[in-house]
């Protein structure tokens, strides 16, 4: 069974302050969803909204159509993986698994069966005497995964789960909890800051800042057509132009910048006159390699160069204290300009944004 | 005669080996820095400590205690029969507490041997009060209340042990008397026509005893269940679980070590109690420790008071080991 979530209107205050600020979305049924923001955005209050420990202020949680409030989070079909994943150290890996089970009444037999069902689900056979503690980083994740389906959940929510693991581990279980997650087929909401988590699991990822579910959408939406400078700076690596809208005509927008006039998608329908920020990603950035045209020219100083194997990273002077970034791939067709010389950088139109200004992501 | 046998041997033992620490005062003294204990302290401290530790461990607790074991192991003798032919060791006090004098109509000695029961398991009794009334203060401390809330709780906790053990006891009696509060309020509502005498009852020794020990029976809890990662106790609310589960399948095992440290305390505390069951308790009922309390001190007879606190001490022992081996706690962790 899996179940749809809809979040309707949905605002939580703790005294003064928002942490969840008219929140609207509907997470369909079986969908990997992701919530992607800096800590202290109001990921964590969402998840908590989801799972019952918490209720919201204004508008309602609901889960299959239902409305949850009032419900607590052992009455929902949710369950929840905890950040420190939470199991109980004193009890074995069979025992810890089967908890719901117990709870729910289920026969010390149907228990260890089922146990021992998931842990060949989670390729842990035979490890159900052991304790908790006698697991490495990467099996108690597995153990905190298989004890949160034991319960059979609709929804499944997991809680920044991957952060205590060192990197190998993180992308090995980014792709385990995917095939898990189809196996399943239930729904998945996942909170996380990590955006390389969110973008090569979810099938949509929400990117929250301040309270504000700035934008909701799948992996390649959310990274090629962000509508927000909050999810542009945010997901990724960009490069920012500010300056006022000069000439707008409906799809593309000319903004005036420090650079001189700089033109870009104009998703967001500006209007002349508007303070507005270009975003071009790194990537979308080329050399003058013999072509000398594109619709965007601008001219500035090597700063900086970071060689990072297949690509080499160079910094160029930009407006304020942060460099534009470009990234040269290393095929060897061309040699980039050296540290302290100047060069053109050029970009298309429709590899760049123009949004409205607006507060921007904290390197 | 008795004074001299300990001075002659102290001698002795300071003649033989005054010598031999002159002669190798540089190399014991270089052994001693060369012990880690005394390198990590310092000479000062380590010597502070050890002396701390031996004269409080060996002078103040277990010397005086085999100076008792000895005499309840003897007969109670007048001053001039001692260390006369009268003067051997003997089983007579045990025998007393439990088939009391050869000349009685009992075999057992029935009134010592009831008083003696009755005070243990009126003891467990109470710390399983305690522990029922404890546990959810201890919980809240821990886990629900936050900052302030939880020091102003802790405040008004300590605060009512400031007033001193009598005092304490004597407003117990108060409360509980025939014109105290319990039987004003009752009888102000007309539940009783009569007044009820809780202290013939004992009501008031239970209560006042329960309420004696409240602090150590919270505080090894709540240190215990403060450790406890409140996720855990989250993790298994999401998985479905009651609330009575919770405490049951995850906060209790992991506050064992307290819980068993807190009972202990309170069972060992209460069955030795003495001034609470003087002041509180009813005319007829007797505590052990004040029949303990009276060979001592009206009855005049050390070796038999001796004897009897020997057995409630080792009795004491014996039931907090069986009840530690059954919820499988071991000794190291009630010192955690």
């Amino acid at each position: 069974m899996s179940a749809d979530v809809e979040l309707d209107h949905v605002t939580i205050r703790f005294g003064d302050f928002t942490a969840v600020n008219d929140a609207n979305l509907k997470i369909e049924q079986g969908e990997f969803f992701s919530f992607l923001g800096p800590s202290g955005c109001g990921k964590t209050t969402i998840l908590r909204a989801v799972s019952g420990f918490m209720d919201p202020t204004e508008g309602e949680v609901r889960i299959g159509g239902k409305n949850m409030w009032g419900i607590g989070p052992n009455k929902r079909p949710t369950a929840l993986i905890f950040q420190n994943l939470a199991l109980f150290p004193l009890m074995t890996v069979a025992d810890n698994i089967a908890f719901g089970l117990e709870v729910r009444g289920v026969s010390k037999f149907e228990r260890r069966k089922r146990a021992d069902e998931l842990l060949n689900l989670i390729a842990l056979p035979d490890q159900g005497d052991k304790l908790v503690g006698a697991l490495s980083g990467g099996q108690r994740q597995r153990v905190a995964i298989a004890r949160a389906l034991a319960v059979e959940p609709e929804v499944l929510l997991l809680d920044e789960p991957l952060s205590a693991l060192d990197l190998k581990l993180r992308q090995h279980m980014r792709t385990e909890l995917r095939s898990i997650q189809q196996r399943v087929g239930i729904t998945f909401i996942y909170i996380t800051h990590d955006q390389g988590e969110a973008l090569t699991m979810s099938d949509r990822i929400a990117v929250m800042s301040a309270g504000i579910i700035q934008q909701v959408g799948d992996g390649t939406t959310i990274y090629n057509n962000p509508s927000t400078a909050f999810v542009a700076s945010f997901v990724g690596e960009n490069n920012p132009f500010q300056g006022t809208v000069t000439n707008a005509d409906g799809d593309y927008a000319v903004i005036e910048s420090k650079f001189g006039p700089l033109r870009g998608r104009n998703t967001q329908g500006l209007k002349d006159g508007q303070d507005a920020i270009l975003f071009v990603r790194p990537e979308a950035l080329t050399l003058p390699n013999g072509v000398q045209q594109a619709d965007n020219v601008i001219e500035s100083v090597v700063t900086n160069e970071e060689f990072e194997g297949h690509f080499m990273k160079l910094h160029f002077k930009g407006e304020g204290a942060k460099p534009i970034g470009l990234s040269v791939t290393n095929d060897g067709s061309y040699a980039p300009p050296q540290l302290g010389e100047t060069s053109k950088i050029l970009f298309d139109a429709d590899r760049a944004v123009v949004l409205p200004a607006g507060a921007m992501a904290d390197e | 005669m008795s004074e001299f046998l300990p001075l002659f041997l102290a001698v002795l033992l300071a003649i033989l080996i005054a010598p031999h620490v002159q002669k190798h005062a540089d190399r014991i003294w270089l052994g001693v820095t060369r012990i880690n204990f005394v390198q990590r302290n310092g000479v000062f401290v380590s010597t502070y400590l050890v002396v701390a530790v031996v004269t409080w461990m060996l002078i103040m607790i277990v010397l005086p205690q085999i100076y008792m074991i000895d005499f309840s192991f003897r007969y109670n003798l007048l001053p001039n029969e001692i260390g006369g032919p009268k003067d051997v060791y003997t089983l007579s006090n045990y025998e007393y507490l439990i088939f009391g004098r050869p000349g009685d109509e009992d075999a057992l000695n029935w009134l010592h041997l009831k008083v003696f029961a009755r005070t243990i398991i009126v003891s467990v009794l109470i710390t399983l009060a305690d522990f029922a009334i404890c546990y959810p203060i201890a919980y809240y401390m821990a886990q629900v209340a936050k900052g302030g809330k939880a020091r102003l709780l802790v405040l008004c906790l300590i605060l009512p042990f400031w007033v001193n053990e009598i005092l304490r006891a004597f407003a117990f009696r108060i409360l509980f008397g025939s014109g105290g509060v319990f039987n004003v309020v009752l009888q102000g509502l007309g539940i009783i026509d009569q007044p009820i005498d809780f202290l013939r009852a004992d009501v008031g020794l239970y209560a006042g005893l329960s309420y004696a020990y409240i602090l150590l029976m919270i505080f090894p809890i709540y240190n215990a269940v403060e450790s406890l990662d409140h996720n855990q106790v989250e993790a298994a609310r999401d998985l479905g679980s009651p609330w009575w589960r919770i405490h049951y399948r995850v906060v209790m095992p992991h506050a064992k070590p307290g819980i068993a440290s807190g009972c202990t305390m309170v069972f060992m505390l209460c069955a030795g109690a003495l001034a609470a069951p003087q002041i509180l308790g009813g005319p007829s009922s007797l505590w052990f420790t004040q029949i303990i309390y009276q060979w001592f001190n009206t009855g005049g007879n050390w070796s038999r008071g001796s004897a009897y606190a020997f057995v409630l001490l080792i009795c004491c022992i014996i039931f907090v080991m069986l009840v530690m081996k059954l919820f499988k706690v071991r000794f190291g962790e009630i010192a955690k």
